[in-house]
Order: structure tokens, then sequence, then C-alpha cells
């Protein structure tokens, strides 16, 4: 059976039929992503004074990231035009852009979230919180007596912090130690970090930035592992239509081209959710 | 048949419609790039202007997603052809944008009966 409308219009809605589905799809994605924002700005205005993040994620990594997709998208309005204008060979290249900087995208966010798993907060025995990257652990290093013996020892980069018995404005001053990495204080704090070692008998409980830290790492993961996701199952389409289903364009070029305009609009539609993310999550 | 592309073999017919396209498309092309260097343009002075204290962190806030609103209408207007599409598609994302918009304030009820004994910040 033949799917209607795949090239002409429609004459009720003056659009080919993947059109109007596309733009209803992305509404439904506007609303997933909505929800996800609203989450964020709930989770933002109900954190305590003091403790939201600031400059936790490395911001000429995310300009950088924010740049590929950009370019990305260029890449994918130009292999789109490039069919329109009966270029197969320019379309071919462009689109070997879009999905070799899709990989890039990935590769440079897989690089920041490694650097969150091998980042740790650790509450020791003193009160005290130390904080920094890990170096090393000892064989066997345990801190929880219910997983078995509490031993070894464990070495970061990083600094400590005292939040106990403080507060008021002191409070606050030492808080940017941890939370607020682009005031003079976090940038001081920074800038003293050294290597630490700690046994595990003087720590009371120790994690990673992973999603689990706080609100902040919880709603970061969930936002951007849901774009890159989109980056993804975005790339396997683009990728599919490049290579396996570019035979159509000899059968039915037109049908191509539309379905290239197709992948692209999801394609933009990803860009344009990063160019909120990247601000909301790395500058503000 | 094709002076762009002489290994394609699509049909002359579309060749041809292509030729007819091609003047059309090549200012297209050149308004695609003004776009992408806008793009880079907004995404260096947003980095540049959060560097910026302007005393307050919501004027901060608030100039940060006034660029990237620029930047979204410049995606959406141009790349996804958002400028010249067809009225179905506007009526469409008229109700995204109004349900989008109510999502965002949906937050603020949550400051309008909050349970006893607590502040907000």
């Amino acid at each position: 059976m033949d799917i209607p409308y795949t090239v002409e219009a429609r004459p009720d809605t003056g659009l080919y039929n993947a059109k109007v589905g596309i733009w209803l799809f992305l509404a439904s994605e506007v609303m997933l992503f909505g929800a996800l924002f609203s989450t964020y700005i709930l989770l933002r205005v109900g954190t305590p004074e003091g403790y939201w993040p600031h400059g936790w994620l490395n911001i000429p990594v995310g300009t950088a990231n924010t740049l590929v997709l950009i370019t990305s998208s260029i890449t994918t309005v130009m292999a789109w035009a490039s069919c329109k204008m009966n270029q197969f060979d320019r379309f071919k290249r462009y689109h070997a852009c879009t999905i070799l900087l899709a990989f890039c995208f990935v590769g440079i966010k897989s690089y920041e979230y490694h650097d969150k798993f091998t980042h740790y907060s650790i509450t020791l025995k003193n009160g005290k919180i130390a904080d920094g990257h890990l170096i090393s652990k000892s064989p066997g290093f345990n801190v929880n007596e219910k997983a078995g013996p509490v031993k070894g020892e464990i070495k970061i980069h990083g600094h400590e912090v005292n939040f106990s018995n403080k507060q008021g404005d002191e409070l606050q001053k030492e808080l940017k130690k941890i939370y607020d990495l682009r005031s003079p204080e976090g940038r001081e704090a920074a800038k003293e970090h050294k290597e630490l070692e700690y046994s595990a008998s003087d720590i009371v409980s120790l994690e990673t930035y992973g999603p689990w830290h706080n609100t902040y790492t919880a709603i970061y993961f969930t936002l951007t592992g849901l774009h890159a996701l989109h980056v993804i199952g975005g790339a396997i389409v683009i990728g599919f239509l490049w290579g396996p289903l570019s035979n159509l364009w000899r059968r039915d070029p037109e049908r191509f081209t539309n379905r290239i305009e197709i992948s692209g609009l999801f394609w933009h539609f990803v860009d344009l959710v990063w160019i909120f993310l990247f601000p909301v999550l790395y500058l503000l | 048949m094709d002076a762009h592309s002489p290994t394609s073999s699509a049909p002359a017919t579309v060749a041809a419609h292509a030729h007819a396209h091609d003047d059309h498309f090549a200012s297209h092309i050149r308004r695609y790039l003004l776009v992408f260097y806008a793009l880079i343009f907004g995404t260096v002075i947003t980095v540049a202007a959060s560097y910026i204290p302007f005393g307050d962190r919501a004027v901060n806030i608030g100039v940060a997603l006034f660029i990237a609103c620029g930047k979204a209408s410049l995606v959406a207007g141009y790349f996804m052809h958002l400028v010249s599409e067809r009225k179905m598609i506007y009526g469409i994302m008229i109700f995204t944008v109004i349900f989008f918009i109510g999502l965002m304030f949906l937050t603020l009820a949550s400051f309008m009966n909050p349970p006893a004994n607590t502040t907000t910040h």
C-alpha cells in the first residue's frame, strides 16, 4: 500500500503528511522538555540560599559543545538545500559532517559526565567536608560497615570546607567554596587544591557528583541525559537516511528530500533545546 | 543534464525543477550562513555576559534568557522555516506556546499555598 501525501500536499492542510506529523511530535517534545524546565525552576527557587551550584560545569567545554551543535545545524540545513538543488554529492558531504559532529557532541558530553562521576564529596568524622577529584583508592576500600570491614584509604585532589557551627554571612562565605565556584571565594578555594588522603575510618560517608548528589546534579543529568538521547536518536535516523536509505534518492528524490527535511526539523529542535540548556545549566 | 552533480542520477524532471529553484536557493543559503554567524555571535555574547556582574543575579538570568530566546527564534524561524510556513503549523505551534508558558508559570502555584511554618526563598 502506498503511503498518501509523501510528496504532494494534502489539499486541506496544504502540507505533505510527514510535515504535520513531525510538528505534532515536536509540539509533544516541547511539553516533555517544558515539564523538565519547569521542574528545574521549582527545584532552583526551592533551594535554601547558597546551596544552588554555580560554576560546577566547565564553561569552555560547554561553549565548545554549543558551537559543535550549532555547526551541525547549519550542515543539516545545507544538506537539505543541497537535495533541493539536486546536488546529491554535496548532500552526502554535509550530512557526513552532521553525523561526525553528533559523535563529537556525545563524546564531549561523555567526558563531562566522567568528570562528575570521579568528583567526590567526602563527609569526615571531624565535621569537615572534603571535595575533589579522585586520584586513587586502595584495594578493598570500604566505608560502609554493613558492606564489610571498614578499611583502606582514598586520595583526592581538592580542598576541605567546614559548614558546621557556621551561620549567616560566615556560612554563606564557606558555602561558596563548594557551591559557587565562579565567586572570588570559590575561585580562591580552587586555587588551593592539593592532594588529600583519608583513611576509611575517618569518613562518615562519601559520594560522587552523580545524579544522586543533590537536586542540581539530578536535574542536570536528567535534562542533559534526555537531550543526549535525542542527539543519539537523531544521529541514528540521519545516519540511516544518509547510508542505507539513500538509494531512495534515485527512485524518488522529492520524497527523499522531504525525509531529509523532516529529520532536519528534529535535529534543529534538538539544537534549540540545547540553546536553553547551555545558559541555564552552565552559566546562570 | 545536471551541471552541479555529474554523478547524480535523479530524473530529468526533478533536475529541471531544481534548476528553476537554484537562484531562489542561493539567496536562502546566504541567509542560512548569516543565521549561523549570528548563532555563534549569540553564544559568545551569552558566555561573555555571564562574566559581567550586573549587581543582581536576576539581571544576568534575564540577559542570558533574552539572548537564548533570540537564538531560538533564529533557529525556529530560518532553519525550521517557521517564517514561511503553512497556517496548519502555526496553529499547532500557537497551542504549544500557550501550554508551554502555562507550564512555566505552573511552578508559581507552589508559592500560593505554602505549608504552614515554611519560608520560601
